[in-house]
């Protein structure tokens, strides 16, 4: 049995979730709580955001997320990825700079666009 | 150099107002912004949880600013970047300074005042113990590392609970540093849930209710804290000190509307909000200078900011058309029980034919609950039944116009008298 707090409403309802029991969710107040309990125990996963090396624009980090949440448990994994990544501006929002992170089939995508620096 | 409205701040705030005051029609329009870019506080926060309200997904802070500079990019508003506002007189002019221009006073028949807010410091909550480096407030620290590039520390402790802080406790482990607590002197969080579960209990990083930092140690660099529980009171309880080795501290404690313009323009100030007084359009004591976002009240969602900041603009946009609302009849509009302010403070019925959205914070955590709205005379003019309230959650009723007309004199919005507080 995990006791976690759901996060899908500002309620923050303390969830039970028996993992022996096919993850069966006590202390909800409604069915998407009951769908997160299940969720955040069976398969957790989390949009990832940090930053990568920028060059040859006016600042010298560029911002990036995830283009899909990932397992929580490959996070530190994509992270150590980034610290091997440098950009070059110009850069567009949305453009990728990793693919395929870890076997995830997700990308690591630019959230800001960056003019080359005059 | 004469303007329709001159927006200060380019920030989620001042975008907003300037994008909704051009579709109103307005064809000059400046906005001017202290920094090199626009985006304001939005550039560091790199996370997502941004959008899900007004863009119905979830975004970046610097992809919600991206969108709408994008959407100003398509009219004809002018920027000035790297510009800094010194004065803003009640006949609407506005000094300001740049490399670039050196010192010019612009003109405008409408200002939208956006200029934010800014962080408690550990001065204004006065931590004992040395002056080493490594105290940093959380938003420093997250500018250092979003946007130069710098680690702050390795072994950090937070002090306060507020989202930011909560934020910088996910950021600094995924970079590799120790987070080992948040510390709390409230019985209960500052900041939002989410980031209590996404931030704290995700990387199993220790929340302390109740505690507070009673010494910082260290010569030139942090090198331990202390933490005590404090009592009811808020006073540390002796025999309750842990010690943390740690070279950083991160400050999370609350954030000040940033007034200083406003209060040498002389607008109404509410010593609760320490922002301006405002009217139910966004319009404040002077005719024609409006505020919008953190500068009026400190909000948890920008989603909130971009609503209120759009009824700014278009406020302002009326303005400029010579629309404005007759003084009287008003309705003023003040927290009672468990409610610590309202906003707007003050209705023009002229101006509210469509009801009026009232914003506040309560003060304490409530469970099923009913926030009331009496008249001067008592009488219940409207009550909301919440299941869950908190003092980290900006709350909002709606006033339908038919309820407004039924009052009596002042309105009060308050928690129901014997209510539970969980």
């Amino acid at each position: 049995m995990t006791e976690i707090i759901c996060i899908t409403c500002p309620k923050g309802c303390h969830l039970q979730v028996d993992e022996n029991n096919d993850y069966a969710v006590t202390g909800h107040s409604c069915p998407r709580g009951e769908a997160y309990g299940k969720n955040e125990l069976k398969n957790p996963v989390r949009t990832l955001t940090s930053t990568v090396r920028l060059t040859g624009a006016r600042i010298p980090r560029l911002p990036v997320k995830s283009s899909a949440p990932l397992p929580k448990g490959k996070i530190f994994e994509v992270m150590r990825l980034l610290d091997d990544v440098t950009a070059a501006a110009p850069v567009q929002c949305g453009q990728a700079l990793l693919t395929d992170v870890c076997g995830t089939g997700v990308d690591i995508v630019a959230t800001k666009s960056f003019e080359a620096a005059p | 150099m004469k303007f329709d409205v001159i927006v200060i701040g380019g920030g989620p705030a001042g975008l907003a107002a300037a994008h909704a005051a051009w579709q109103d029609g307005c064809k000059s329009i400046c906005i001017i912004e202290r920094d090199k870019e626009l985006g304001g506080i939005l550039n560091q926060c790199i996370h997502n949880g941004f959008g899900l309200h007004f863009f119905k997904e979830e975004l970046t802070g610097p992809e919600y600013a991206g969108r709408f500079i994008d959407m100003l990019r398509e009219t004809g508003v002018s920027v000035r970047t790297d510009t800094m506002v010194l004065d803003v007189t009640p006949e609407k002019q506005v000094h300001v300074v740049s490399t670039a221009n050196g010192y010019e006073i612009l003109e405008a028949r409408a200002v939208i005042l956006a200029m934010g807010c800014r962080e408690r410091t550990r001065g204004a909550i006065g931590i004992p113990g040395t002056r080493p480096a490594g105290v940093f407030t959380a938003g420093a620290a997250q500018r250092y590392l979003n946007i130069e590039g710098y680690m702050v520390g390795k072994r950090v402790v937070i002090l306060g609970s507020g989202d930011i802080g909560l934020i910088m406790a996910r950021r600094m482990t995924l970079e590799g540093a120790k987070v080992l607590a948040c510390v709390e002197v409230m019985p209960y969080s500052g900041g939002l849930t989410r980031n209590i579960v996404q931030c704290l209990h995700d990387f199993d990083i220790p929340l302390y209710l109740s505690h507070t930092i009673t010494d910082i140690q260290g010569q030139d660099r942090v090198e331990r804290v202390i933490v005590a529980e404090v009592g009811p009171d808020r006073k540390p309880i002796t025999g309750t000190e842990m010690t943390f080795d740690c070279d950083t501290v991160l400050l999370s404690v609350g954030l000040i509307p940033e007034n200083e313009l406003s209060r040498a323009a002389g607008l109404e100030m509410d010593p609760r909000t320490n922002g301006p007084v405002v009217y139910e359009n966004m319009e404040t004591s002077i005719p024609g200078v409006f505020a919008c976002g953190n500068v009026v009240h400190v909000h948890d969602l920008v989603d909130f900011v971009t609503a209120e900041s759009q009824r700014a603009g278009h406020a302002a946009a009326a303005y400029c058309t010579g629309v404005s609302p007759a003084a009287a009849p008003l309705l003023p509009l003040k927290g009672g029980n468990g409610v610590g302010y309202t906003v707007p403070q003050h209705i023009r019925m002229e101006n509210a034919q469509d009801g009026v959205s009232v914003f506040f914070r309560v003060r304490a955590v409530y469970r099923n609950v009913k926030i009331v709205v009496r008249d001067e005379k008592g009488t219940q003019i409207a009550a909301f039944p919440r299941e869950h309230l908190a003092p980290g959650e900006m709350e909002s009723i709606k006033l339908p116009r038919v309820l407004l007309d039924k009052a009596v004199g002042a309105l009060t919005v308050e928690i129901e008298e014997g209510s539970e507080r969980a």
